[in-house]
């Protein structure tokens, strides 16, 4: 329950205004399955926030809440001072962006866009005008005669945009959008996306189990795991200082460090370093990139306690282009991995050094 | 993929099929239509048009043909109000009752054509059912004849038996309705009415125009109906048609109608067809 306390300490006292959306201890179960279990967060106004995990982690049902397609079983939604959950999906100031876009087959790419501002009584003269922009902004104004089963998947997703933004929803929920395009289009869109957000300055919560995806979008990343938050946090924070060892490897590669800490020394098999905290058996992460391969010869430098060095047999070498994967096998079967500058072809027992104040503690999940 | 020979082999059954029991018999339906019957009551090879004028000369075919189609529009709308909002109610908000619902529309279809006209025939009659009820609480003092043998029995029964055929496709089309599009009407600020008039409806007029067709075409060639409890007044087409080649033995005739009524339904069929194609590509 370690995840819960830690959004206890952010999460504002009730009425601030700096939270736009704020989800209290919501909880929600589909028969048996519990698949939310008392989950709070805030978002912040212009926020970009990725709600980020596994299938089956909850994510999209936190969405769907939000967005009001479930009932929740406990707890609140709010939005700007006022309560979100009672309220019918159609009363609520949200929009969604659909995975598989949902776009109304029997109706043109124009009067896809309208449909929100007709549902909600906009004066029929802005209509065509606001349509054309929204059909602007995602460069599709010259489909919108069209039908939407014409265009391609890039251009129903953008479709699918205007047609959420043209509503100036308070929040614009994105439910995986791009998890059906092609790896190279994804990476566009994700660049359009990001762009748009900033300037249409709109709330954005996306859902993704996507961490490369998380990390290039968010200002802040929700991790979910089995129904709890592992870690809120900036992409920059979550990656440098994960929270738990699951936070570790699920956003990134990582090693994690078995290890027995006795006074200030770590020692986790042949690997020991120097450390700061209590005693006892602790978790450590240590990315992959912050281990370095010691030109062979170097002296070893006695005053300097910061840098730990262990010997390890190399077991294999993946060429990655700039940067290769090596996996050291450094005794007592504890296995590292470590990304090195392309050194050329490296193999055999050699000698690696990293950082002490690289290796980070973690729990070991909110789960365990 | 597959050999010439196999395609000409899975090819030959149907083929056979539709000509054997489809295009021969017309072409002898239509033969026989260009004949006479003589004064001896044989029916006599000279070719000409006399069964085509009588249809529009003598009233009676003319006034059976509308009525036949004035309870078939009947039927057919009252077979759509009834089955468009169960299978609205089947499709959308049944949930854990959906199958077993749905087996129970299914279940009269079982039971045969006869069994349920004549079911009517003993809730209609003079002392039947609903006649014996009526006067049980004092609403009528006397039966009600005019319950059975009239248009309205013959609307009542025939609706009865084809609002299944008509629930069918409606439910089918219903049901391919893709749920994320009301959600993303919800979404979009459309209320359940809403929804329903702009996206589920639209969505589901291919199965509205299946099971229309359906409804129609069986009402209008129907003749058992009629004869159970329709009486003179509810004679519909098909039974003129039956009465040609049965007692009348006035075949040629008999033949005219039946390619005047084929005309009628393949004319309708094809413009259905015309009207869905263009209702599921918009």
């Amino acid at each position: 329950m370690s995840a819960t306390s830690t959004q206890d300490a952010a999460r504002p006292p009730a009425g601030d205004s700096a939270a736009l959306l704020s989800i209290r201890d919501v909880s929600k179960r589909f028969g048996k399955r519990a698949v939310l279990r008392g989950i709070s967060l805030d978002v912040a106004a212009g926020e970009f926030l990725t709600i980020l995990g596994e299938s089956g982690s909850g994510k999209t049902t936190l969405l769907r809440l939000i967005a009001g397609f479930e009932q929740l079983d406990r707890g609140e939604i709010w939005m700007a001072g006022e309560r979100l959950d009672p309220l019918p999906a159609f009363r609520r100031p949200v929009n969604t962006v659909f995975q598989s876009y949902a776009l109304f087959p029997h109706l043109t790419v124009f009067e896809n866009v309208a449909y929100g501002p007709r549902a909600k009584g906009v004066a029929k003269i802005e209509i065509p005008e606001r349509v054309r922009q929204a059909l602007d902004m995602v460069k599709m104004g010259e489909f919108a005669q069209s039908a939407p089963a014409r265009r391609s998947g890039g251009q129903q997703q953008r479709i699918a945009l205007a047609r959420a933004l043209v509503n100036r929803p308070r929040v614009l929920l994105l439910d995986e959008p791009l998890s059906a395009l092609d790896a190279n289009l994804r990476r566009q869109m994700q660049v359009e996306l990001k762009s748009l957000q900033r300037e249409v300055g709109i709330t954005f919560i996306f859902v993704t189990h996507d961490q490369e995806e998380a990390m290039a979008l968010s200002d802040r990343i929700a991790l979910l795991r089995a129904g709890l938050l592992e870690q809120v946090a900036g992409p920059r924070e979550i990656y440098g200082q994960p929270a738990t060892a699951y936070a570790a490897q699920f956003i990134g590669q990582t090693n994690v460090l078995v290890a027995e800490v006795c006074d200030g020394i770590a020692h986790a098999g042949a690997v020991v370093w120097r450390t700061f905290g209590p005693s006892g058996k602790c978790n450590f992460s240590l990315r992959p990139e912050c281990i370095r391969l010691v030109a062979p010869g170097t002296p070893v430098d006695a005053a300097d306690v910061s840098t730990a060095r262990f010997r390890g047999n190399i077991l294999n070498q993946t060429f990655g282009g700039a940067m290769d994967l090596l996996e050291i096998d450094c005794g007592n079967s504890q296995r590292l991995r470590a990304r090195i500058p392309a050194p050329g072809p490296v193999s055999g027992e050699r000698q690696f050094e990293f950082n002490a104040s690289d290796t980070v503690r973690v729990r070991a999940g909110s789960e365990d | 993929m597959y050999s010439r020979a196999y395609k000409a082999a899975v090819a030959i059954p149907p083929a056979l099929w539709v000509s054997v029991f489809l295009l021969v018999p017309y072409a002898i339906l239509l033969c026989y239509s260009f004949w006479s019957v003589s004064s001896q009551q044989v029916i006599v090879h000279n070719w000409n048009l006399q069964n085509y004028l009588q249809l529009v000369r003598n009233p009676i075919y003319l006034t059976v043909l509308f009525r036949s189609m004035r309870i078939a529009g009947a039927v057919t709308l009252l077979a759509l109000v009834l089955g468009y909002p169960l299978a609205y109610y089947l499709s959308f908000h049944a949930a854990g009752r959906k199958d077993l619902l749905y087996q129970l529309v299914i279940i009269p279809l079982w039971a045969s054509y006869l069994v349920r006209g004549y079911a009517w025939k003993t809730i209609l009659g003079s002392d039947g059912v609903l006649n014996g009820f009526l006067q049980y609480l004092h609403i009528t003092q006397h039966p009600v004849e005019s319950l059975l043998y009239s248009p309205f029995a013959v609307v009542l029964t025939l609706t009865h038996i084809y609002t299944p055929f008509t629930f069918l496709p409606i439910f089918a089309s219903l049901e391919h309705v893709p749920r994320n599009l009301v959600e993303a009407s919800h979404d979009l600020g459309a209320s359940p009415w809403a929804t329903f008039r702009r996206v589920i409806l639209p969505l589901s007029l291919p199965g509205v125009l299946a099971g229309a067709t359906f409804a129609f075409v069986l009402t209008l060639g129907d003749f058992l109906a009629p004869l159970l409890v329709g009486g003179p007044s509810g004679i519909m087409i098909s039974n003129i048609v039956v009465s040609l080649f049965g007692a009348a033995y006035n075949w040629p005739l008999g033949a005219a109608i039946s390619l005047c009524m084929l005309l009628l339904v393949v004319g309708l069929l094809f413009s259905t067809e015309r009207l869905e194609r263009k209702l599921t590509l918009s």
